[in-house]
């Protein structure tokens, strides 16, 4: 009975300190991003690296969603004769919800999970050690570059994915289902509020950057240097990252669009 | 023997250097847990301009000196001297200052791998230093010139074996002429040819620069070949014996011979230690 | 060299975001309808505000001429307090109405302005004193079962 108290006490105690090591990690990372930012041009190839190469699956996954919440939401919306709201839900579902948290739930993904492999990779190869050696911090050369690069990218994607998601249901619900054109837009244009929804949609989605970038770089430079260590540490970044998405989602959306 | 080097920033002449320690290892333990030290008190001192090996069987604290005297480590008890200067591994300033005048060579190269190899020699040249594109270019071809590989430079560093590898991260190690070059385990995983190119770089480069070289090997012959001095450490974190290569040859102590020689059992036992055998087939003895 | 084309393709990638972010804006959003229209403030009583909200329209014949900018409780008078911005193109007169309607059945409410007879028109900081406020369900139904009562009260005889 005490051995599983003290099994309990010493398990507390080691996620309060990986809870601390986890935040000098990020304040390490806000402290170097200045000189980051002043090497420019590593900040441009990591927005290469993370962004553009996200591009395909983000706009291929966008238009998929769009295409399915037309279809879906005209079958609900027709009953009640209001299928002329078809763009305005389409739109207000994508930019301040699925937008920010699909995007990020693919990025955790497909960036994530590479940054996590490519920096515990470099680790196992000493390349952070040789650099260290070399004085210069990998802090800021590797990592303060990718996490500015993560939090730059994300809103990017969230917007394109929002955008084409939109495409894909005006092409199912004007072309080929038959909503009106006009109403579609205009009724959209009507009720949907550039800063509270759209505006809200994209701090979402910076935030959301943010944690999936921090997760991964975090558990790349703590993993162990063995195959098993980075099959894990991809492992846990994609279900940490994803968690938090999830939870910071549930906080933000009470914060942002609580009904006054 | 002596040539020219054109592939140096600054001249140095060689032999008339005073031939003091340029490190100084002062009765120094270190473990990385209390529950294990790796090294128990050990001394020793490198003598500028001078290859040093330093031998010993896996796991006996070699490459741990390395880190200790690059500072990525403090030591447990005892002082790490590099010209004088005792080495803090707490002050940034001081390690940032130090290790611009050292150069390291991982044992597998520990190139960086997004980068080509014109672009990982160029590395160093491009954090440290402002000199322009033209300079940058003709220092990094010198470099890869002295190790023998230029015409790689434009190659991926998927595309290099090991015996390259080692060569292009020897050309990165040596980019901004340091004081000292340390090697771990540079013969290590190498055919016959490439081991004997290492080791020719590794005293030419020593003799034409005026550089003091740190070897960590377990490769008794071609560290010989070259080294004008050598320490050797037992598993227990300690300085067995020292002395040039014909003196350790010579020396009557077991745990040298044992090792010099390679043979399989002596002080350093085959058995890892286990109750008798007969016990553990369960037959009466 | 490489960085060059990866500075383009990044480029490409920056520029692509504002490309959805101005289509989203301007198009799918209301930052198109009402961006820099010059205004001028007007405000109106209501005994019940019903379900209006900030940033409602303000529709005269069905054409929005304005928005609900905000919406406050007069603690003397206990009337709610409605401000608005209409247009400059728009003026009406000082003896307009304002009802507060339902978009369709289930519809957001707004606010409707009937226009008046008057000569002067309502200046800056006026307030509509004419409102109708909005129908309110609770009092609907009470009212049509008390009209239910009355008739057949009147129709069945006295009831003591």
């Amino acid at each position: 009975m005490t051995a599983a108290i003290a099994h309990l006490g010493r398990f507390t105690l080691q996620v309060l300190r990986s809870l601390g090591h986890a935040a000098f990690f990020f304040i390490d990372l806000l402290r170097f991003s200045p000189a980051a930012l002043r090497r420019f041009g590593l900040v441009v190839a990591q927005v290469h690296a993370i962004g553009n190469r996200s591009l395909i699956i983000i706009a291929a996954s966008g238009l998929a969603v769009g295409f399915v919440l037309a279809l879906q939401m005209y079958y609900a919306l027709v009953t009640y004769g209001a299928a002329e709201s078809l763009g305005l839900i389409v739109n207000l579902a994508l930019v301040r919800e699925l937008g920010p948290v699909v995007t990020a739930l693919l990025f955790a993904g497909r960036a994530g999970t590479s940054l996590t492999a490519e920096i515990g990779l470099m680790k196992a190869g000493e390349q952070l050690a040789a650099m260290e050696l070399m004085a210069i911090d990998p802090r800021a050369r590797v990592l303060a570059p990718r996490f500015l690069a993560g939090i730059v990218s994300m809103p990017i994607l969230a917007l394109i994915f929002s955008a084409v998601g939109i495409l894909g249901a005006y092409v199912v619900a004007v072309l080929l289902i038959g909503v009106d054109a006009g109403n579609f837009w205009s009724i959209m244009q009507d009720r949907v509020d550039v800063w509270r929804d759209l505006g809200n949609g994209i701090v979402k989605s910076a935030v959301f950057g943010l944690i999936c970038t921090f997760v991964a770089l975090y558990q790349g430079y703590e993993t162990q240097a063995t195959p098993e260590g980075v099959a894990h540490a991809t492992t846990r970044t994609v279900v940490i990252a994803s968690l938090g998405v999830l939870g910071m989602d549930f906080i933000l959306t009470a914060l942002m669009f609580s009904t006054p | 023997m002596r040539e020219s080097a054109p592939f140096l920033l600054r001249r140095v002449a060689p032999s008339t250097l005073h031939s003091d320690s340029l490190i100084e290892i002062d009765r120094v333990s270190f473990g990385y847990d209390a529950s294990r030290t790796i090294l128990n008190d050990v001394s020793l001192r490198f003598e500028r301009g001078k290859v040093t090996a330093i031998l010993g069987g896996s796991g006996c604290g070699k490459t741990t000196l390395l880190r200790l005297i690059a500072g990525v480590h403090p030591a447990t008890s005892g002082r790490v001297v590099f010209d004088g200067e005792a080495v803090n591994a707490q002050d940034k300033a001081q390690l940032y200052r130090l290790r611009r005048r050292l150069g390291m060579l991982f044992q597998f190269g520990a190139l960086f791998t997004d980068l080509t190899v014109f672009e990982n020699v160029a590395f160093p040249l491009r954090e440290h230093t402002d000199l322009p594109e033209s300079m940058v270019r003709d220092i990094v071809l010198m470099k890869l010139n002295a190790v023998g590989l230029r015409g790689a430079a434009a190659l991926r560093i998927s595309e290099v074996s090991g015996g390259m590898a080692r060569r292009i991260a020897l050309a990165r190690a040596i980019a901004l002429d340091p004081e000292l070059i340390m090697y771990d385990e540079p013969f290590a995983g190498l055919d016959p040819i490439s081991m004997g190119v290492a080791a020719n770089l590794i005293r030419k480069l020593n003799d034409a620069t005026g550089a003091t070289s740190l070897m960590v090997s377990h490769d008794v012959l071609e560290c010989f070949s070259i080294c004008d001095y050598a320490y050797l450490l037992s598993s227990q974190g300690q300085v067995v014996a020292h002395g040039s290569p014909d003196e350790l040859k010579a020396s009557p102590h077991p745990e040298v011979r044992q090792f010099i020689r390679g043979e399989p059992d002596g002080p350093v036992r085959f058995h890892y230690p286990a109750p008798p055998l007969a016990q553990d087939l369960g037959v009466s003895a | 060299m490489k960085t060059r084309n990866t500075e383009i393709l990044v480029g490409t990638f920056v520029l692509l975001g504002f490309v959805a972010l101005f289509f989203l804006a301007l198009k799918a959003a209301n930052l198109g309808n009402f961006s820099t229209e010059p205004t001028y403030a007007i405000s109106a009583r209501f005994d019940n505000i019903g379900g209006l909200k900030a940033r409602a329209p303000v529709r005269s014949a069905g054409v929005t001429v304005g928005r609900v900018t905000a919406i406050t409780l007069d603690p003397k008078t206990y009337q709610g307090v409605v401000s608005m911005d209409i247009r400059n193109g728009f003026q009406f007169p000082k003896d307009s109405s304002a009802k507060i309607l339902t978009a369709g059945l289930l519809g957001d409410q707004y606010v409707g302005l009937e226009p008046g007879a008057a000569e002067a028109n309502l200046a800056a900081g006026a307030t509509i004193t004419q409102t109708q406020s909005a129908l309110v369900l609770e009092n609907l139904i009470g009212q049509m079962l008390f009209n239910m009562a009355a008739d057949a009260g009147s129709t069945g005889g006295a009831k003591p």
